[in-house]
C-alpha cells in the first residue's frame, strides 16, 4: 500500500518545481499585490483597512488547509507506518504554524480600527488559537522527544485530536454568537464579497500557495537529504 | 486483508478519537453559555438569572433613529429584531459604530430594559463592497 510515495528518487522533479516556481513567483506577488493594495477600492465602511483581508483570509484557510493535511498523513502515518508521510507532515508545520500566526495577528490589527479592540475571547479567535497551540505542540514533540518512534506516534496522535478543533473553527461563526463575522465566501450559494475585492483575494491566495509550496518542498529537500545523510537509500 | 498489527494500531486511534471527540463535547456542552461571546435582547428577556451587578455583554443591531448623544454620553436601542434593549454609554465609540450596524456592549444590566455599558464593540458584518456600489444600492432601495 502506498508504494508510489516509497520512491526516493524524486529529488530532480521537487528541483524542477523548485525553479518553476522561482520563476514565476516575484512577478505574480508583484501583481497580486498590487492588485490588492493600490487597484481593488476601498471597502464602503471599513475604508482601506479591508486591504488587511487580502493577507488575513488566505492566513488563515492556509493554516487550516496545512493542519488539515497534517491531520490525514498522521492519521494514515499511524496506522500505515508510512514514513513519508512523517516527512511530509514535518514539513508542513512550520509552514502552517507562520499563518496561523500571520492570521491571527493580521486579525487583532484590524480588529483594533474597525472593532475596537485588538483581542477578544470569542469562539473564532479562541479556536485559532488553539489550532496555533496544536501546531507549536506537534512540532514541539518532534524536537523534544529524542526517540523517533516514539515521537511519531505522539506527535501523531496530537494531530489526530488536533483535527477535531478544526470543524470547530469552521462552523464556530454559525454555532455561537461571535464577535468575528460570519464567512462572506461560500462554496454553495452567492458570496457576499464583491467582485472587484474578491479577484485580488483569491490572487494573493494562490501567490501564498505557491510561496508554500517552495517553503514545503526546500524543507522536504533537506530532510530527505538528512535521511540520506544517515546513509539509508530508501526512505 | 489488514495485517493484525495495522488493525490494531488503527483500533487504538480510534478509541483515542472517539473519546476525545466525546470529552470535546461535553466541554463545549457545559461551557455554552460562556462560550458565547454575547447575549440576545431575547435571551436576556427570556433568561432567569440577570444578576444586576455582573459583567455581561449584549449584541444586536442599533435601532434606527434611536441614537441620542448628548455631551459625553450616548443613548441607543440594541435590537435583534424582537425584543430590544436601551443602552447608555459615554466615552469613545469605534469607526464602525452607527445605527442599522452591528454592535456589542460590555457593561451591567440595570434591569431588563436598560443597560449601562462601559466598553463598546462593533460588530462587522460578512459583506464587503465599494463605495460607488454601496451609493447605486442605497439609492435603488428608496
Amino acid at each position: 500500500m502506498f508504494n508510489f510515495f516509497y520512491n526516493s528518487n524524486i529529488f530532480i522533479w521537487i528541483e524542477r518545481v523548485i525553479n518553476f516556481i522561482n520563476s514565476i513567483f516575484f512577478a505574480l506577488l508583484l501583481v497580486a499585490l498590487s492588485f490588492a493594495l493600490i487597484f481593488s477600492p476601498p471597502d464602503y465602511l471599513q475604508g482601506d483597512s479591508v486591504r488587511i483581508m487580502y493577507i488575513h483570509v488566505p492566513a488563515a484557510w492556509i493554516g487550516l488547509a496545512s493542519f488539515t493535511c497534517i491531520a490525514l498523513l498522521s492519521i494514515l502515518n499511524f496506522i500505515f507506518k508510512v514514513k513519508n508521510f512523517k516527512l511530509i507532515s514535518k514539513s508542513i508545520a512550520p509552514i502552517g504554524l507562520m499563518f496561523t500566526c500571520i492570521a491571527l495577528v493580521t486579525g487583532s490589527i484590524w480588529g483594533q480600527p474597525t472593532w475596537g479592540t485588538f483581542w477578544a475571547w470569542d469562539a473564532r479567535i479562541t479556536s485559532m488559537l488553539i489550532l496555533a497551540l496544536f501546531y507549536f505542540l506537534f512540532i514541539l514533540t518532534q524536537k523534544l522527544i529524542s526517540d523517533e518512534d516514539k515521537a511519531n506516534k505522539i506527535s501523531s496522535i496530537i494531530a489526530a485530536v488536533g483535527f477535531i478543533n478544526i470543524p470547530i473553527i469552521k462552523y464556530s461563526v454559525e454555532w455561537w454568537n461571535t464577535l468575528h463575522q460570519p464567512a462572506s465566501i461560500k462554496i454553495t450559494g452567492t458570496s457576499t464579497i464583491h467582485a472587484s475585492m474578491l479577484m485580488p483575494l483569491l490572487l494573493m491566495f494562490l501567490v501564498l500557495i505557491l510561496y508554500c509550496a517552495l517553503i514545503f518542498l526546500m524543507k522536504y529537500k533537506t530532510e530527505i537529504i538528512r535521511i540520506k545523510k544517515n546513509n539509508l537509500k530508501r526512505l | 486483508m489488514l495485517p493484525k498489527k495495522v488493525k490494531k494500531r488503527a483500533a487504538l486511534l480510534t478509541a483515542i478519537l472517539f473519546s476525545s471527540l466525546i470529552a470535546i463535547f461535553i466541554i463545549l456542552k457545559t461551557l455554552s453559555s460562556n462560550i458565547l461571546y454575547f447575549k440576545s435582547p431575547t435571551d436576556i428577556k427570556n433568561s432567569q438569572d440577570n444578576s444586576i451587578n455582573k459583567k455581561i455583554r449584549v449584541g444586536g443591531m442599533v435601532k434606527k433613529n434611536s441614537l441620542i448623544i448628548s455631551g459625553a454620553e450616548i443613548k441607543f436601542t440594541i435590537t435583534d429584531f424582537k425584543n430590544e434593549i436601551r443602552v447608555s454609554y459615554s466615552g469613545t465609540v469605534p469607526n464602525l459604530f452607527s445605527e442599522e450596524k452591528g454592535v456589542v456592549a460590555e457593561g451591567k444590566l440595570q434591569d431588563k430594559k436598560y443597560f449601562i455599558a462601559d466598553r463598546i464593540l462593533a460588530k462587522h458584518d460578512e459583506n464587503y463592497m465599494p463605495p460607488e456600489l454601496k451609493e447605486i444600492i442605497k439609492k435603488n432601495v428608496k
